[in-house]
């Protein structure tokens, strides 16, 4: 969508929304050439500006700290607000009003990732969904999980991808859980690939946590264990125990409803043979 | 350690029976803790009202082919791991609803 149509002007700020999950965040900014600078880092996932969910207030302060990691995050609740800082970037938002500011540098990392964060929270507030450290695919209709810490083989099954699969992420993949069960969607949120994810949504039809192997097989887990595995894949920064229950449930509910697997690869683009 | 001992789980805790396991999740900082079958019929039983020896003949030994004294032994040690974790409540007296506070042990 070209630019000039999707960042619209205000009496102060300009403003663009940015469509995630089925969720609209529309971001206004004082600075045109930041909003240009979404609309690129977010192609594919700007959204219809009239019909936003949440609404953020982007206050650009001169360049501080960059922070690439998580390190030093904090996410907590004050009162009615959520306030999440990090040596880059500190926000509050208001759940109620559904609105906040983000006070950052004009960098799109920083807005990354309190997208990321909003997302958690939202998911988590809705209950059954959340952002998971995973790759993740659309094969025939279906969409698949690839789970695992760094290093694991997100972005490199996601290299050996054939040509009829459409790439969600390489890094972190997006559940929901609706009316007919679970439903994967394309995140821009990039790892390696450096290549954000295609905007679809398919029925989440199985999650694999990714192994390194001398072979390509896919072998069952105990349910616990998948479980344990999914939980430590799950992201989630804020510090609420109300949430925190909830995002644990949703985890070991989607364990008890889409088959949890471990897929061993060499790796080599033989393993998509395995995932129809 | 005292013979008259109650045992309740921590209302600040997420757990859940996935698979063969209870997974219990802690409201404190959030780490993960799975126990197994016997642990989880304890776990279960751990009311605040029923006293440990009693969920130990009535809910282990009946259930599991184990010898009552080491089985009171091990559940012993188990809810002081427990509750060492936060995860559980032990009291002399029988613990009710709401007792929890921020130190409870």
């Amino acid at each position: 969508m070209p630019v000039t149509k999707t960042v619209i002007a205000t009496s102060e700020h300009v403003s663009t929304a940015i469509a995630i999950g089925g969720v609209t965040v529309r971001v206004h900014a004082s600075d045109p050439g930041f909003l240009r600078m979404l609309e690129q880092r977010y192609e594919g996932f700007t959204g219809d500006w009239e019909s936003s969910d949440y609404e953020f207030i982007i206050d650009l302060v001169t360049p501080g700290a960059t922070v690439s990691a998580d390190e030093g995050l904090r996410v907590r609740r004050d009162g009615g607000l959520w306030k999440l800082e990090r040596g880059d970037f500190s926000a509050e938002w208001d759940p109620v009003s559904r609105s906040g500011h983000i006070r950052q540098s004009a960098n799109p990392y920083s807005i990354d990732s309190v997208l990321r964060i909003v997302h958690t929270l939202i998911l988590a507030t809705n209950g059954g969904g959340f952002l998971l450290h995973a790759a993740s695919a659309v094969r025939n209709g279906k969409a698949f999980f690839f789970a695992g810490v760094s290093g694991a083989g997100k972005t490199t099954i996601s290299r050996l991808a054939p040509p009829d699969v459409r790439l969600l992420t390489d890094e972190i993949s997006y559940v929901r859980k609706e009316a007919g069960g679970y439903y994967a969607y394309g995140t821009p949120f990039a790892g390696e690939l450096a290549k954000v994810g295609e905007n679809v949504k398919a029925p989440l039809a199985a999650v694999y946590l990714l192994a390194q192997g001398a072979d390509n097989r896919i072998d069952d887990i105990p349910r616990a264990e998948a479980a344990r595995a999914l939980l430590r894949n799950v992201l989630f920064f804020a510090e609420d125990s109300e949430l925190v229950h909830r995002v644990f449930h949703a985890a070991c509910e989607l364990v008890e409803h889409v088959p949890v697997r471990r897929l061993t690869f060499a790796p080599d683009a033989r393993v998509w043979e395995l995932i129809q | 350690m005292s013979d008259t001992r109650y045992v309740a789980r921590s209302t600040k805790v997420a757990a859940r029976m996935v698979g063969d396991e209870m997974m219990i999740m802690s409201g404190r900082d959030s780490t993960l803790f799975a126990l197994n079958g016997t642990a989880a019929v304890l776990w279960e039983a751990a009311d605040g009202v029923t006293l440990l020896e009693d969920i130990v003949a009535r809910r282990i030994c009946a259930t599991f082919d184990v010898e009552p004294a080491a089985a009171f032994r091990d559940a012993e040690e188990l809810v002081e791991q427990l509750a060492g974790h936060g995860l559980m409540l032990l009291s002399d007296a029988p613990i009710v609803a709401g007792a929890e506070s921020e130190n409870s042990r």
